[in-house]
């Protein structure tokens, strides 16, 4: 594919992914290039000789970054992608594991220093385990979070939120309440493939979904089958809650008024002038 | 730096003077944000610092992958409100890369151009700050009147001051006025070089400044690479290292410019090298005004770029297109990138995963400041307590990026 963008150009990655393949031998699981970025994935336990051998041998001096992915679908549910950049063959590559919530990876602070608080991110973010990390604390949530919120089952609007007390004189954590539903806009167009039922298609059988209406014609005769006949003997089988507030519907009494209502304000011309200001020292 | 650590615990007479801790921030007007350092002090020499960040946490990569690609483009801006289109760029880069989009000629020169100026915007606020931690209060004002300058052309191509949100995947949104550029190309002539030049007569061989600054926090070239530096700070360790040279991303290969770096790793070094790097961002600016060809600024791809609202006017597709563009968004292919860009700060990458759909299923963003931060510790052991704030200053930290 030739390429068209303005990306930043890095040097040719031509046989890289073949001699770094080579180098790390059985500890890689698997090689990919895509977008012209080299993907190294490796096994979890071999991530520090890897990344020496990398460093030291490979000429990939930096550490710039330790990022935390989340595929909840999978075993092993977590990608930890390691940033690597060579400031000499002037050269990027990724490489990357997986782990889930209970199995710790290796640290790497022993190779780079600067590994202390990528992981320590990636930790608080996700929960991932780093075995070894001398100081494996939180960094970016509050003292005392609870959770990992870049988990995709963590939710966008969090557990608690926080506000002062005047009450109290100090800051309050409470559970989150929301004025209005979270609005999440979703513009896919249903013939694009949306993979979630539309308002209104809920009676709609979506396990096999398909040209359903022309193959229904056999049974358009004779009631339909289903396994009990619809009835509207109770609310119960019409799902009608309680009636709507009995309060409101309720005659509002008739209120009757005992003194005759004061009529308008006669128009102003009729209306006596202004007695004079009584003046200072007037005899009341 | 080795004298300044003392093999015993200071006394004074007979009494010796247990280690200390006391907090440095979150308040602290030369935290520069919301830093709160846990320092451990042995009279007035800094023994550890546990820097405390996440005070600013808004967990701008949680809301991106609820967003579309659109629409979680000004969250860049957001980040380091100091220098925002250099945050952009990376991320319009990013998608680009998925995309494999082209950008127009001029588009590519406009975002070098305007990326330039946002490092000197940078640099003012960065220069003048690191100046008045260390005691000094006219040059800050001074260079403050550059950055209004800037902030004024970047309200003049964008409409905002800061949060610009101009770079879009394909290119940038609007074209600039040519009165604008003529207005710059004035500005780079006179302007800036008297206020800046004038400025910095005042600091760069101040008596006070250097004493402050010379050998401070010395960083070694090795030190510079273990630490995930980059940018101003592994330039001021010796390491002539600059995405801008060695990845160039848009129009950077047509530029002609010099990377400064320093000589002792010192906190005066790093100065020096922002000082040198506005000169370079000028004469970067001065070429891209002279080489800027006429032409589409963004890509006319429409299933990815906007069209314009006159043209939504008369074309049905145009207006179908816009309206799909601003409600679903595009949709990028499956994959996952990192790429990474010279923002004014240092690297400033963003690792973006698609999953084929219209938001990004994992956008992080690689801040400069983590990892500069993260150094304070070692950098400052065995310093003087006001020397903290000197070391802060030549980092070059901004919260919003830090903490995200």
């Amino acid at each position: 594919m030739t390429v068209l963008h303005s990306s930043p150009r890095i040097t040719s990655n031509e046989g890289v992914k073949a001699a770094l393949s080579a180098a790390l031998g059985s500890m890689l699981v698997e090689a990919r290039e895509e977008y012209g970025e080299i993907l190294l994935t490796v096994a979890r336990d071999s991530i520090e000789d890897a990344l020496r051998l990398l460093r030291d041998e490979h000429e990939y001096q930096q550490l710039m970054e330790i990022a935390g992915a989340d595929y909840p679908n999978r075993a092993e549910r977590f990608d930890v992608v390691y940033m690597l950049l060579s400031l000499t063959r002037n050269h990027r590559i990724m490489v990357k594991l997986t782990t889930d919530e209970a199995t710790p990876v290796p640290t790497v602070t022993t190779l780079w220093p600067v590994a202390g608080w990528l992981e320590r991110e990636v930790f608080d973010m996700y929960g991932v385990l780093f075995a070894g990390n001398p100081d494996l604390r939180r960094i970016l949530t509050d003292y005392g979070f609870q959770g990992h919120p870049q988990r995709k089952d963590f939710p966008l609007t969090g557990y608690v939120e926080l506000r002062y007390s005047e009450e109290d004189k100090r800051v309050v954590y409470e559970p989150v309440e929301l004025a209005q539903d979270l609005r999440t806009f979703d513009f896919m167009s249903p013939w694009e493939g949306a993979d979630y039922i539309l308002p209104g298609d809920e009676k709609a059988d979506i396990t096999h979904p398909g040209p359903a209406p022309v193959a229904t014609t056999a049974q358009t005769k004779g009631p339909p089958t289903v396994d009990k006949p619809k009835v509207t003997e109770t609310p119960a089988d019409t799902g009608a809650g309680e009636p709507a507030n009995t309060v409101a519907a309720k005659k509002a009494p008739v209120r009757k008024t005992k003194a005759k209502a004061p009529d308008a304000p006669a128009p102003t011309e009729n209306r006596p002038a202004r007695k004079p200001r009584a003046k200072k020292g007037d005899p009341k | 730096m080795s004298a300044l650590v003392t093999d015993h615990a200071p006394t004074t007479g007979d009494e010796v003077i247990t280690n200390y801790t006391i907090n440095f921030g979150p308040q602290h007007p030369a935290a520069h944000g919301v830093l709160r350092m846990v320092m451990e002090l042995d009279g007035e020499i800094i023994q550890r610092i546990d820097p405390h960040i996440g005070l600013l946490h808004r967990g701008t990569e949680k809301l991106i992958e609820h967003k579309t690609y659109l629409q979680a483009l000004p969250y860049f801006d957001r980040l380091d409100y100091c220098s925002p289109l250099g945050m952009e760029h990376s991320y319009v880069l990013a998608i680009e890369k998925l995309l494999n989009l082209e950008v127009p000629i001029r588009g590519q020169y406009l975002r070098v151009l305007f990326a330039e100026l946002t490092r000197i915007c940078n640099h003012m606020l960065n220069l003048g700050s690191h100046v008045m931690d260390v005691g000094a209060m006219t040059p800050n004002l001074w260079m403050f009147e550059i950055r209004e300058d800037c902030l004024n052309f970047f309200e003049r191509a964008s409409g905002a001051r800061m949060h610009m949100a101009w770079y879009r995947p394909g290119g940038v949104h609007q074209d600039v006025p040519l009165k604008l550029l003529t207005d710059i190309a004035d500005w780079l002539d006179t302007r800036l070089p008297r206020l800046f030049e004038d400025a910095m007569s005042l600091v760069i061989d101040n008596r006070i400044f250097k004493q402050r600054n010379v050998d401070i926090a010395t960083v070694s070239k090795d030190d510079a690479v273990r630490w995930g530096f980059s940018g101003p700070m592994i330039r001021g360790s010796g390491i002539a290292w600059d995405l801008r040279k060695s990845q160039p991303y848009d129009v950077y290969d047509r530029m002609d410019f010099e990377i400064p770096v320093g000589t002792r790793g010192d906190c005066y070094d790093r100065f020096m090298v922002r000082v040198e790097e506005v000169r370079q961002s000028a004469k970067i600016m001065k070429q891209c005004l002279r080489d800027m060809p006429e032409g589409p600024i963004a890509s006319d791809d429409r299933k990815i770029v906007p069209p314009k609202r006159a043209e939504m006017k008369q074309s049905m597709e145009a207006l179908i297109h816009h309206f799909k563009l601003y409600t679903e968004g595009f949709h990028v292919p499956a994959g996952e990138v990192y790429v990474a860009t010279e923002s004014p700060k240092g690297e400033f990458g963003v690792y973006l995963v698609s999953d084929g759909s219209n938001k990004p299923y994992r956008c992080k963003i690689r801040p400069t400041a983590f990892s500069h931060l993260q150094a304070m510790d070692f950098m400052s052991r065995g310093h003087m307590l006001p020397d903290a704030t000197a070391i802060l200053g030549a980092l070059d930290i901004v919260f919003g990026e830090c903490d995200r």
